[in-house]
Formats: C-alpha cells, sequence, structure tokens
C-alpha cells in the first residue's frame, strides 16, 4: 500500500508533464508549426550545450528556493502565496546588508549576506503567520497583501533613497561585499568547458544544501515533526501538547527564509544590485514548482529543474522559430493544471468510496 | 409474495481489491418479522445491505425480493420494490419542517407544479399517528432530538412506501429512552405487517427486539439463530469465533489520595452560552469515576477544561494538588494526564503519520523521542514495535500510515500510547465508540488496569452498560449541570436514563460525594435545556 502511494506520486507528476507537452504540442499545431521541431529546438537550447545546462542550472537555482518556501509551508497546512514579497524583502535586507559591508572580506560578508536574506524573507513572513495564528486571518489573504506591499516598500526605497546617482535604472549601485563566485572557473578548471560568460554560480550549491535542510528539518527534527503533525491534524496536535500557533508562526518564519534566499542567486550571484521589479513572479512559480513537486524537497528540486529547462529552452525557440516564447508558459501552465487535476482526482477516488454510499443514497431517495 | 421470505440472498458475493467482504453470503428474511444482523466491524453487514439496496453490485448471488428477482438495480429500483434504508447518519435538511423534509424530491402536487402543503402534512399526521410517531408535521428539523430526527427517517421511509425497512445501527444515538419508545415503534410497525431489518452490535438489543438473528463474522454467515433461542454469549462468540468476556470483572477499588479534584468549574462556548455551571468532583487514585449524560451536555467541555484544550472561565482544577487551570495541553500532559479523545480520527491520531509517530505523539518531545530537539526514528520506530507485540495492534508494522488501520486498530494504537505513559489520571472519552467486541474487551480490560495500578480514571462514555460495567462512582451531567451522583451498582440503567433526560428533578440526592452538587443541580430552572440541545 505505501509503496504503491509512493510510486503514484511519482507517476502522477510524470504523466502530467507528458500529457502537458501532449496539448502544448497541439498549441504549436494549431499555430501552424511542427510539435517535433519545436521541441527538438527547445531540449537542444537546454540540453545540447555546456552553455544551456548551465543555464537551466541557474535559472533552476531561484525556484528551487521560492519552490521549498512554499513547500514548507504547505507541510504545515500553510498556503504561502507570499513567497514574491518574502523574496523583495529578503533580497532588499541582503542588498542593504552589502552596501553596509563595503570592504569586509568575502568569507565574512557571505555569510553575513546569506544570513540578511534569510532573516528579511522570515520577518516578513512572520507576520501573516502572526496574523493567522493570532487573529486567525487566512494566510492566502494577508500573503497576497503583504507581496503588494513589499514590492511597494522596495520599490519606494530603490527609487527613492538607494537609486545610484545620476542613473535612469531604479537600482542600487554594484554591491561588492559578500558576492557569489560564478562557477565558470571552477568548472572549466576540472575540464567541464562552461563559458565564461555563463551566469551559473555558488548559489546553486546553496540551493542544494537547502534541499538537504528543509527535508532535515521536517524529517529529523523535532520542530519538522510538529510541524506536520500541525499541518496533518490541528486539533491533534493540540491534543498531543503541541503549541499550535508558535508552530504556524515559525513554520512561515522558516518559509519565508527560503524565499529570502533567492537573493543568494539574484543579488548575490548575479545582479550584484538590488533591481526594481526584478523577480516578475519568482515567487509564484515557486507556487507551481511545489505543487509539481508535490511539496517534498526533492520534488521540488526536480521540478525547479523542469521549470529550468523550460524557461532556458523558450529562449531558443524564441529566436529560431515563429512559435512566440510564451508557448513555454502555456505549457508551464498545463502541466501544473494537469498535476493539480491529477492529484484531485486521486484524493476523489479515495474519498468517493465512502462519500457515494451516502451521497447516492440521498440522491436516490429523493 | 404471500407465505414466501421478504428478503432472499443467496450466494451473495463482494470482493473488494484487498477483501471479500461477502462470502457467498445467504440471507433469508421472512415476511413480517424483525431480524437482526450481527457482526464485529468489517464482518461484511454493511457490504451486504449495500449489495441489497443497490448501491454496489455484487459479484455474484441472486436477490430477490418479495419473490421478484432484483438484477442490476439501484437504489431506485430498490425503493419502488419496496424497500426503505434509514441510515445511520440522518440525511434531513435542518432548516426545513418535518413535512417538508418527508416529502423531498416526492412532493405531492397542485396544478402540476405547486406543492400541495396540505396533503403532505396530513400524509405526515396519518402516518405519525398510526405508528405512534408523535411527530408535529410544521416542526422544524432543527429543533428536534435525534430521537425524533430518527423518527422522521422512517417516516420518509414509509412515505415513500417501503414494507420491508433497513436500519443501520439505529440506537447508537439514542439515550435508553429513546431506545425503549423506537422498539415500540419498530414493533407496532411489525404488527401491521412490515418487515425489518436492524444492523447493530448491541447484543442485548437483538435478544429483545429481534425475532431472528443473522450472525457474520470475516464476510461469511456464522449462523443464523432465533433470538429467544440463544444468549448474548453465544451471540458473541460466534461474532468473535472465541469466547469474549462481555462483563469484565472487577475486583472492589481501593481509593487512594485524591488525584483529581474540580471545584467551581464553569466554561462558556461559542456565542457566549455557558456550557458547564458549577462542576464540583473529584477522584482519588484507583478508582474510576464514570460520567453519564446524553451526548452535548458539557461532558465534551469538560473533558476539554481538564485537559488544557479549553480554557475555563471560572473555578479551579487540581492534579495532586496542584492548581492546573487553564495551563497548556503540554504542560498538563507533563503533569501526568493522559488523554484518550471521543473523537480518534479527529483528535488522537495523525491519520498521516506512521504507527511510530503516533505513538510519539504527545511525548515526541522528550528522551527518548527527542534529543536535542533531534528526531529519533529509531527509538521511535522500537518502542512502537514493543507496544505493537504488547497490544497486538495490526499491522505489525510501525511504518504503516495510521488510516490504513482499522477503527478497532486505532482506537488500540491511542490506548496503548495514553496508557504507556504511566500517568496519574486518565481521562477517557468515549474509549470503545464504533469499536468491535474484541477491542472493547481489550480497552476496558485495559482502563481497569490501569485503576488497579493506582491511576485516577475519568470515563465519559454514551454507552451506560460501559458505565456500569467499569465506573466506582457515578454522575450524570445534563444542561452543563452534574445532577446526580451515584456510586457504582446502587443505580439501574434506567434511573441514570431518566437523569440524562433531565426529568429527574430534584431527586438526585442519592449516595456518594457529589450529593452537595446533586441538590443545587436539582433545582431544573428550565435555562439548562436549551442549552443543552444545540
Amino acid at each position: 500500500m505505501v509503496r504503491w502511494n509512493r510510486l503514484a506520486g511519482v507517476l502522477s507528476p510524470l504523466v502530467a508533464v507528458a500529457a502537458a507537452f501532449l496539448v502544448g504540442g497541439l498549441v504549436v499545431l494549431a499555430i501552424g508549426e511542427s510539435p517535433i521541431r519545436i521541441y527538438a529546438i527547445l531540449f537542444r537550447g537546454a540540453f545540447g550545450s555546456v552553455d544551456g545546462v548551465g543555464h537551466v542550472l541557474f535559472n533552476a537555482c531561484p525556484l528551487i528556493f521560492a519552490g521549498l518556501a512554499v513547500a514548507f509551508a504547505f507541510r504545515a497546512g500553510l498556503f504561502n502565496i507570499g513567497g514574491e514579497g518574502q523574496l523583495y524583502i529578503g533580497s532588499f535586507v541582503c542588498a542593504w546588508a552589502g552596501l553596509a559591508l563595503v570592504g569586509v572580506p568575502a568569507w565574512i560578508a557571505i555569510p553575513l549576506l546569506i544570513l540578511a536574506a534569510a532573516a528579511g524573507g522570515g520577518l516578513w513572513a512572520s507576520i501573516p503567520g502572526v496574523l493567522k495564528a493570532r487573529f486567525g486571518v487566512h494566510e492566502v489573504i494577508n500573503t497576497i497583501m503583504m507581496n503588494f506591499i513589499a514590492i511597494g516598500l522596495t520599490s519606494y526605497l530603490v527609487i527613492n533613497v538607494f537609486k545610484e546617482a545620476g542613473q535612469m535604472t531604479p537600482q542600487t549601485v554594484e554591491i561588492t561585499a559578500g558576492q557569489l563566485p560564478r562557477l565558470a572557473g571552477p568548472l572549466r578548471a576540472i575540464g567541464i568547458p562552461l563559458p565564461l560568460a555563463n551566469p551559473l554560480n555558488a548559489s546553486i550549491l546553496i540551493a542544494l544544501a537547502a534541499i538537504w535542510l528543509a527535508w532535515f528539518i521536517l524529517y529529523r527534527t523535532t520542530f519538522g515533526y510538529e510541524v506536520r503533525a500541525v499541518g496533518l491534524n490541528p486539533q491533534a496536535a493540540e491534543n498531543a501538547g503541541i503549541n499550535v500557533r508558535r508552530t504556524i508562526v515559525l513554520a512561515m518564519v522558516v518559509s519565508g527564509a527560503f524565499a529570502g534566499l533567492v537573493a543568494t542567486n539574484e543579488i548575490m550571484g548575479f545582479r550584484h544590485r538590488f533591481l526594481d521589479n526584478f523577480s516578475s513572479g519568482l515567487g509564484f512559480m515557486g507556487i507551481a514548482v511545489a505543487l509539481l513537486g508535490k511539496n517534498t524537497p526533492v520534488g521540488v528540486l526536480f521540478a525547479a529543474l523542469l521549470f529550468g529547462v523550460l524557461n532556458t529552452g523558450a529562449l531558443e525557440v524564441d529566436v529560431f522559430t515563429d512559435v512566440p516564447r510564451e508557448l513555454i508558459l502555456v505549457l508551464q501552465a498545463v502541466t501544473i493544471i494537469l498535476v493539480v487535476v491529477g492529484n484531485e482526482v486521486l484524493a476523489r477516488k479515495l474519498r468517493a468510496r465512502e462519500a457515494r454510499v451516502a451521497l447516492e443514497a440521498a440522491g436516490e431517495a429523493s | 409474495m404471500a407465505g414466501g421470505p421478504a428478503i432472499e440472498m443467496r450466494g451473495i458475493t463482494k470482493r473488494y481489491p484487498r477483501v471479500v467482504a461477502n462470502d457467498r453470503v445467504d440471507l433469508e428474511v421472512a415476511d413480517g418479522e424483525i431480524h437482526a444482523i450481527v457482526g464485529e466491524n468489517g464482518a461484511g453487514k454493511s457490504t451486504l445491505m449495500k449489495v441489497l439496496y443497490g448501491l454496489t453490485p455484487a459479484d455474484a448471488g441472486v436477490i430477490r425480493l418479495k419473490g421478484k428477482k432484483l438484477e442490476k438495480h439501484r437504489p431506485a429500483d430498490a425503493i419502488r420494490a419496496g424497500l426503505g434504508m434509514v441510515h445511520q447518519h440522518f440525511m434531513l435538511v435542518d432548516t426545513l419542517t418535518v413535512a417538508e423534509n418527508v416529502i423531498l424530491g416526492e412532493e405531492p402536487r397542485r396544478n402540476g407544479v405547486l406543492i400541495d402543503a396540505a396533503a403532505a402534512r396530513e400524509r405526515v399526521e396519518s402516518l405519525s399517528a398510526e405508528y405512534g410517531f408523535e411527530l408535529d408535521p410544521a416542526e422544524y428539523i432543527e429543533n428536534l432530538s435525534v430521537g425524533l430526527e430518527q423518527r422522521v427517517e422512517i417516516v420518509k421511509v414509509l412515505y415513500r412506501g417501503a414494507d420491508v425497512l433497513i436500519l443501520d445501527e439505529p440506537t447508537g444515538v439514542l439515550t435508553p429512552q429513546e431506545v425503549k419508545e423506537l422498539f415500540v415503534i419498530l414493533r407496532a410497525l411489525r404488527n401491521s405487517g412490515r418487515t425489518i431489518v436492524f444492523i447493530t452490535h448491541k447484543l442485548d438489543e437483538v435478544i429483545e427486539l429481534a425475532d431472528r438473528v443473522t450472525v457474520m463474522r470475516d464476510g461469511r454467515v456464522a449462523g443464523v439463530v432465533e433470538a429467544s433461542a440463544t444468549t448474548k454469549e453465544e451471540l458473541a462468540r460466534m461474532m468473535v469465533g472465541r469466547d469474549v468476556l462481555l462483563r469484565v470483572s472487577k475486583d472492589v477499588a481501593a481509593p487512594g489520595p485524591t488525584v483529581l479534584e474540580v471545584a467551581g468549574l464553569t466554561a462558556v462556548g461559542r456565542k457566549g452560552r455557558e456550557v458547564l455551571s458549577g462542576i464540583d468532583f473529584e477522584i482519588r487514585a484507583g478508582e474510576v469515576l464514570g460520567i453519564a449524560g446524553v451526548q452535548g451536555n458539557g461532558q465534551t467541555e469538560l473533558v476539554e477544561v481538564i485537559t488544557g484544550l479549553r480554557k475555563a472561565a471560572g473555578g479551579r482544577v487540581f492534579l495532586n494538588a496542584t492548581d492546573i487551570t487553564n495551563r497548556s495541553p503540554r504542560q498538563i500532559r507533563d503533569l501526568g494526564v493522559a488523554h484518550v479523545p471521543e473523537d480518534r480520527q479527529a483528535r488522537g491520531l495523525v491519520l498521516g503519520f506512521t504507527i511510530a509517530e503516533n505513538i510519539a505523539l504527545g511525548r515526541h518531545h522528550r528522551e527518548p523521542y527527542s534529543r536535542h530537539g533531534h528526531l529519533r526514528l529509531d527509538a521511535m520506530r522500537e518502542h512502537a514495535a514493543e507496544l505493537i507485540d504488547e497490544n497486538d495492534l495490526k499491522p505489525r508494522d510501525p511504518d504503516a500510515e495510521a488510516r490504513h488501520l482499522s477503527g478497532g486498530n486505532q482506537q488500540k494504537l491511542i490506548v496503548a500510547r495514553e496508557f504507556d505513559c504511566e500517568p496519574s489520571l486518565l481521562v477517557a472519552s468515549q474509549p470503545t465508540r464504533g469499536v468491535d467486541i474484541g477491542a472493547i474487551e481489550f480497552v476496558h480490560q485495559s482502563l481497569l488496569g490501569m485503576r488497579d495500578a493506582g491511576a485516577a480514571v475519568l470515563l465519559v462514555s454514551a454507552e451506560l452498560s460501559e458505565i456500569m460495567t467499569l465506573a466506582d462512582r457515578i454522575i450524570v451531567m445534563y444542561g452543563g449541570r452534574i445532577v446526580a451522583a451515584f456510586d457504582g451498582g446502587s443505580v439501574s440503567e434506567e434511573e441514570l436514563g431518566v437523569f440524562m433526560t433531565g426529568a429527574g428533578g430534584g431527586g438526585g440526592a442519592g449516595a456518594g460525594e457529589g450529593a452537595g452538587e446533586a441538590g443545587r443541580a436539582g433545582t431544573p430552572d428550565g435555562t439548562g435545556a436549551p442549552e443543552a440541545m444545540h
């Protein structure tokens, strides 16, 4: 029984992805292009070169953090839609710390900036956590609202307080402290010819560590046990002496911290600046990644990689064909819908057995 | 149809992926008899009835209803053929009247579109008068007691012309008085020529009400007997396949010092209603205090306040002379209170957790399960394996998810966990609800074992027989108050039943330490009743 469940858990996203590609193919056909050609270009873009693979990993990296944020909260029974806001605040605090630490050597600055990013996201997420735990305000509503506030607040601060003097672009000056090294150099040293221009940086290693950390917290710590208990059955958790409210707040903090770590790629590893509106929806993509990854840390890794492939290949499709890159967005959306539908169908089949009796009886009798 | 059986089922087989729910089952119900079907959970009673009613098709077998063969039928066909089912969970619309509920889906019409309300009322009234239902057609369902709701369900079935009635566990939610009244109605229905099949696990009722009994075990018929020619013990043996202790033997209690003291406890529910009013009692080490009462009279709230799940509005709770009023559930647990909650799936277990994880629940933050915030899975599994062995839990796999356990094993899991921590106070709410006879025996013996080991036990149960069997002292709650207190053995089920319905008046000045509050509560001011209903 257990094994079958697990198999179904792996299979259903795979089936959904395959079905999504089928639907995407039909869309391509409708445009008058050959699906096979388009998909060939897409996968060649992603896997055809070392540079492509580097871009896949680079694109997947922030999605891993954003996906972990959603997945972790979900384990506590919380739907954290606020990853976007949390990653903005995390990134801003990270950038701020970077600006404040000018001249500080990397081995001190890097850990401090990582901490700043996590703390920024975590603190921001603690607000909807407290609102939920203390006043019962639904987290979906207040995390969405917190997104608007975060985006507006960072935008205001960048434009009015931190903008680089004499520049039109709404961004901070370059942050020299705590830059994460790119991986092209070391990889070339061991014979992997990643072009020096490739943006892949050490943040991907932090992302892999974060996946392990999320797994460890959830399945190997007392706190993670309580998080899962609260997520699965808050009433039983309460009865077992677990402080449900505190667990909810802390789970939101950890979730927000993961979101904040997006800054390690976007600020510390790539831009070295805080650019207004830089994310354009990474936090929301995190929801999709978590859903596709079935809210498990390892699932998030694979889902983020798939999205990394699609995003990287989309560029090629855009350049080499008449098919708009928006097709990739359609593909991603269809995948998510199918995964969610698949999950729902599975869950319903299980519930249906019990419910059918009552329903049919009521329906037929009346 | 004359002379032939009302229901004839031959060789019914129903397989589910993992289990054969019905294995060549024969059932014959004579025309105009009351026929009981008994068996443990999972014995195949419900499946058989679902097959009969057309909710699920059988893999093999023949069904005849009054001599007419039913094939690939659906509930609508069964209803047309004169079969009616009264479900365990009522399907009534709260905001409609009795008459409206009865006619729902088959409304008498005027001019084709208008509902003929007058005709509906008349029909309900005549059915009600004929069999003594005493239902007011114009009353709203939300104002009815559970017993009356059940009668509405029966009238619904009769209204649709059923002359063969199936009742699924009809007495589970009723007080003893309501059960008696139900039996009067069922006998009247039989005497008017109708056939009644009722599914139950309460053997007393079988003996009292049924003409014949079909006993099921493991998907097969274990026997068909005349009710007048059998005993509870024989039925239990047929159900379980071995001898069962129906009444655990109990030594005289040897009460020690006071463990739990509740003084002047009050609590307020939603909408600011007072759900507990001045509750006083104490339990000593080595005794079982039973709380009897119809559900919804404050027992749930009392247990919640004691275990820290609900805030008290006034009064005090002392555990071994330590004030634990309004402490957190964890503090109270850590002080030695174990709790078997009334709803095992809602409060007692995390169904998505494994057996091992559930065994740790409540003590997961302490050694040996945790060390410095690090979860020790090996210790959890090891201890779970021990408890599985000691308590004969199935499956014998610490990594099996709790949701895959049968109801009885889920309850055994909770009992095993809560008893394992050697509590000084054990609070057990409805510890055997929906549990097989075999598991009931286990739970009862475990409870008495705890008592004899020196624990104070607070037992809340809707099963009067359970209270009567286990409790050394009994208090009755009604409308959030204690309305009577007795020494175990000094009171009959009937007497308790009278107090449970609030009809006891001032007569609660019975035996035991509770006489004081019984006297106070014995001045029914009328406000208690509506509070209690809900």
